[in-house]
């Protein structure tokens, strides 16, 4: 269910790094949470966002919740397909349904994230 | 579950987990806000059925010679005016005007009324209740002899049907009748709060588990889903329907909230009338409107609404329309603005967005 070679946040949002860039999302379990996701608000490319800060927000038909930057770092890439089809993030919310593209300024902050067993259990630990 | 165990909960949770429902903490209780999702439950309601419980919910009963004359001088609709076996829609309100809560009043006989209120009101509401109660009559919170099912959707009468030898056809809209459901006593109620045809039915909570399975049973053939809070919220939402602590509460009278039609100067006096009468002879300064939005984004409760620039009000309810396909809401204007076709903008995480007042309902079933 949860990759492997993703890392994750306590917020449940996920980061897979290649390179120097971060792709984010969030989480199959923030997504159930959610329930049907209607709308999808991103930050603009070649936005410095600091590792824990607001980075746009999801809003499901009942609430809005905050996606907050798993890493620091530039927004080189957002999900455009993501403002018609929305509801993608239910669907594949590890893949096709990503966020965001980040280019790293502190690639050290990804050690920190949750691995996937961690998160796992941290979710289990919440229900 | 050790956080939830301080939520109250209906007699139907256990059911709600089975069936894999989402359970929330609504105003202190734990209920479920959705099953197989909030559009594919509202689609379910406006195209076919769906059941809700609505347990949450508390009864108020008003018994004795003069319950007709404590029902008018605690609620602002006519009460003595039903019939047996009429209900309608009312208030509580303060001396000051705002609202206790909003209520759906039954006339079960000249002796006998019984009141539908708000679950997270009705302590507040019996306590209020009791204090205007100079009159020869008996007040009781009843909510624990009753579950509620609301059978929602064009398809709801059908459904119910099928469990009662009561001929539904015969009972108009806002009337209700006592009567067996699945062999058990119920009252059969021509209400409800999703803008649909449909009952609500008021069951012993020993019944609540067989006749909810019974209901879905019946409902199988139309397609019948679980509902739940969140659907229920869309649903109502698109009807213009107010929910207590958003569109109406301690803070607004039935004058603002567009509710005037619930208020009955000509009745003799009740609480909150010279209030009222204030307010109307020195002029409303809000309304309620409906709004539409032009701009990406969804208006939700508590944002603010400017008017050419200036902060003019607030949204009190918003959310995407599944019928509609829109982003809608509610939201206060001063009065003279608060008419459709004004284009304000919503505040939205710091940034306006446009969007325009409209006619509610948003939504208005066919027949």
């Amino acid at each position: 269910m949860y990759p492997q070679n993703f890392r994750y946040t306590k917020e449940h949002e996920w980061v897979r790094v290649d390179g120097d860039i971060g792709t984010i999302g969030i989480t199959d379990h923030a997504q159930q949470e959610l329930g049907d996701i209607v709308y999808v608000d991103l930050p603009k490319v070649g936005t410095h966002i600091a590792q824990g800060a607001g980075a746009g927000s999801v809003e499901s038909v009942k609430a809005v919740s905050d996606i907050y930057a798993p890493v620091s770092g530039d927004v080189t890439e957002i999900n455009g397909a993501l403002a018609d089809t929305p509801e993608k993030l239910n669907a594949d919310p590890h893949g096709e349904a990503w966020l965001m593209k980040i280019k790293l300024s502190a690639p050290a902050e990804v050690s920190k994230l949750l691995s996937a067993e961690e998160y796992q259990k941290y979710i289990e630990a919440e229900k | 579950m050790a956080a939830a165990s301080a939520l109250r909960a209906t007699p139907l949770n256990p059911v709600h987990r089975a069936l894999g429902a989402k359970l929330v903490d609504f105003g202190g209780w734990e209920m479920p806000v959705q099953y197989s999702g909030i559009i594919d439950e509202h689609q379910a309601v406006r195209r076919a059925v769906g059941l809700f419980d609505v347990s949450h919910m508390g009864e108020i009963e008003i018994r004795g010679p003069q319950a007709g004359e404590l029902a008018d001088f605690v609620a602002t609709n006519y009460a003595r005016k039903l019939k047996a076996g009429q209900a309608h829609y009312s208030g509580l309100l303060y001396g000051h005007g705002g609202f206790v809560d909003d209520i759906l009043v039954h006339k079960v006989s000249e002796e006998h009324y019984f009141l539908c209120v708000n679950a997270s009101n009705q302590e507040k509401d019996f306590a209020h209740i009791r204090e205007s109660n100079r009159f020869d009559t008996e007040v009781e919170l009843s909510s624990a002899r009753y579950v509620q099912l609301a059978i929602q959707g064009p398809k709801g009468p059908a459904t119910l049907q099928k469990l009662t030898s009561v001929d539904l056809s015969k009972i108009r809209y806002y009337w209700f009748t006592d009567g067996m459901v699945a062999g058990a006593p119920a009252r059969m109620a021509h209400t409800g709060y999703t803008g649909e045809d449909g009952f609500e039915i008021y069951v012993a909570p020993e019944q609540a588990e067989r006749i909810w399975n019974e209901v879905l049973a019946a409902g199988a053939e139309f397609g019948i889903k679980p509902c739940g809070l969140g659907a229920r919220n869309t649903l109502r939402l698109e009807a213009g329907m107010a929910l207590y602590g958003h569109e109406i509460d301690a803070s607004i009278s039935p004058l603002e909230a567009g509710l005037d039609w619930i208020v009955k100067f000509d009745k003799g006096d009740f609480v909150g009338r010279e209030a009222l009468e204030r307010i109307r002879a020195s002029g409303i300064k809000r309304k309620l409107a409906g709004l539409e939005m032009c701009g990406r984004g969804i208006a939700r409760d508590g944002y603010e609404v400017y008017v050419e620039g200036v902060p003019a009000g607030w949204v009190t309810s918003g959310s995407p329309s599944p019928t509609l396909n829109q982003n809608i809401g509610l939201c206060y204007l001063p009065a003279d603005r608060a008419k459709p076709g004004l284009p304000i903008q919503v505040m939205i995480r710091n940034q306006p967005v446009d969007a325009i007042t409209v006619e509610t309902p948003f939504y208005k079933r066919a027949n």
